[in-house]
């Protein structure tokens, strides 16, 4: 081998190697130190030390499993509607949306990106509030009463609203790879629309409508800020707890545990999805999102 | 697959009189069912826009935004830098922002140039710690961080705000780029090497142009990902203040609202991202 094609060889490792170094120190080794803290015993006063045992995750989950089945459950619902709500706006702009708008379509539903997510949230408490306009059209009627905020609605409303488009993005991209000849080919062997949805378009879909519950998921269920914005005290999620754990009484080997137990959760979850798919169109649909 | 199931141009089997009796009847429902589903959809989704927008005028005595229409006013845009806290704030997310950009497109081009083209060994760990910073939730890589800053005594603030944002945003940059290389026609570089260039001369001269759109795209999702981030800088970022950790701590104080400037710099970003995005949309047209 001449030495220019051992340098040609170890080219890609040269360029590779900042990035991959910057997401080792900062990535790969806080979560492996996380691991090790989460096995630490002691206290805020008397420090801890690294002991091996496993009970913090008993005593994280015994405090918390509240917030972590609550997480899951809004995070399941809110993906629900996400899927319900979004998939006939991607279907619809795929086929039905004449080409020259459908860039402009897009550019609606990346909107809300051009917002602080923070302040679309809040403008989201403004509207919902016992004197916003929501309640005071609501009383304009004639009712009296009514709560919208600090209600699991609310939240839930919330993370639907706040992660929609990461939904609708990967399933349009899918849908838009359906080639129209494959309808006419359905049509052509009687099938009826119902129909050639449900044979030819729906699972030629499945790709995008597991990366829609993937990139919608995930986040959702590891959110807080809608849960501290729109739910009050009451519809607190595990995102909050390890916060709270982590920055408010300072138990970072509680938070530790509670962070792992939600990776846990939700990583077995994401792998799983990533096998059937392909980690790199799965990855590929991330970032188009 | 695509290709052997199309139908031959010309050979359009469908009767004209079949097509013709029931298209009319099935399209009556489909055609508004479906259009304003989605436009209640995308009203849904810029309703709280177009509320900041329009009560960034509201005029009001109150220390947060009415709730009420009390009039219209520029009052909050004369004064909408009157807050230091608030301009620090600002400066301090454009600036991160501006650094994190420039930072992991460096770091992100250079890794997806390296993974687009050739299979190396140990591609596939890479791609797989690539994987899995995207899909890790955002409140774990947060504390996750700040456990690594605490126990190497690593001081809070702007610094650990930085990488914090490089971290998380330059796999979206290594990904955009690498879609662009894998793209790009390995000829064109053979063709530069073959008529007497260099590897830095090729690459300036012909990767770097072609893969241009990608390292766009890949800082815009930087930029735009590092100035909006909430959960995870409000693990690392000490006692520095950024636009979003300046409003949630806001609304904390003032009881759910926000100080009437809030929403006036809100629209203001949104129209300046906006003008930005539509003016690069018709200046890229142009060029084409």
């Amino acid at each position: 081998m001449s030495a220019r094609t051992v340098r040609a060889r170890l080219a890609p490792y040269a360029m590779i190697f900042p990035g991959w170094l910057w997401l080792v120190i900062f990535f790969v080794v806080p979560l492996v130190s996380m691991l090790s803290v989460s096995l630490m015993t002691g206290s805020d006063v008397d420090g801890f030390t690294q002991t091996w045992h496993f009970h913090t995750y008993v005593e994280a989950w015994n405090k918390y499993h509240v917030q972590i089945v609550r997480s899951l459950i809004y995070g399941l619902i809110a993906t629900g509607i996400c899927l319900v709500l979004g998939y006939p706006v991607a279907y619809w702009i795929a086929f039905r949306v004449r080409q020259k708008y459908k860039s402009m379509i897009l550019f609606l539903l990346l909107l809300p990106f051009f917002v602080s997510f923070i302040i679309r949230t809040q403008t989201w408490n403004f509207i919902l509030s016992d004197n916003g306009m929501v309640l005071g059209l609501y009383h304009a009627l004639g009712f009296h009463g009514g709560h919208v905020l600090n209600t699991s609605t609310a939240v839930i409303g919330g993370l639907a609203y706040n992660f929609l488009p990461f939904t609708i993005l990967p399933i349009y991209v899918s849908l838009e790879r359906v080639h129209p000849s494959l309808l006419e080919a359905s049509a052509d062997l009687y099938a009826n629309k119902t129909k050639s949805f449900l044979r030819v378009v729906l699972p030629l879909s499945i790709p995008g409508i597991f990366a829609s519950v993937l990139l919608t998921f995930v986040p959702v269920a590891s959110d807080y800020v809608n849960a501290m914005i729109l739910g009050g005290t009451r519809n607190t999620m595990v995102g909050t707890a390890i916060e709270t754990e982590y920055v408010t009484n300072f138990n970072p080997p509680m938070a530790s545990a509670l962070s792992f137990i939600l990776m846990a959760v939700l990583l077995v979850g994401v792998f799983a999805y990533a096998r059937a798919l392909g980690t790199e169109e799965a990855m590929e649909m991330a970032a188009t999102a | 697959m695509t290709t052997t199931l199309a139908a031959p141009d010309g050979i359009t089997p469908e009767t004209p009189s079949s097509s013709a009796v029931s298209r009319p009847r099935r399209r009556l429902h489909g055609r508004w069912i479906l259009p304003l589903w989605s436009w209640l959809v995308i009203l849904w989704l810029v309703a709280p826009i177009l509320v900041m927008i329009v009560f960034s005028f509201n005029d009001g005595t109150g220390r947060t935004v009415s709730t009420n229409w009390q009039g219209f006013t520029f009052r909050w845009y004369e004064h909408l830098f009157s807050s230091s806290d608030l301009t620090h704030a600002l400066v301090n997310s454009i600036t991160i922002g501006l650094l994190t950009t420039v930072i992991s497109v460096v770091l992100g081009t250079l890794m997806g140039v390296a993974m687009g083209r050739r299979k190396f060994f140990g591609i596939g760990s890479v791609n797989l710690l690539l994987f899995a910073n995207i899909a890790a939730p955002e409140v774990v890589l947060g504390a996750a961080l700040l456990s690594l800053f605490l126990t190497m005594h690593i001081p809070l603030g702007y610094g650990t705000i930085l990488i914090a944002h490089v971290m998380f945003s330059v796999a979206y940059v290594v990904v955009t780029v690498r879609a662009r290389m894998a793209g790009q026609d390995p000829a064109l570089e053979e063709a530069a090497h073959d008529l007497g260039a260099g590897p830095v001369t090729t690459f300036l001269r012909v990767t770097l142009p072609g893969i241009m759109p990608g390292i766009t795209a890949g800082g815009l999702l930087a930029f735009v990902m590092s100035i909006d981030d909430y959960i995870i800088t409000s693990f690392n970022n000490g006692t520095t203040q950024t636009f979003p950790l300046w409003v949630y701590g806001a609304s904390v104080r003032n009881g759910g609202g926000v100080p009437p400037q809030t929403y006036g710099v809100g629209s203001l970003i949104f129209v300046i991202g906006v003008l930005l995005a539509v003016g690069g949309a018709i200046w890229n047209r142009r060029k084409v």
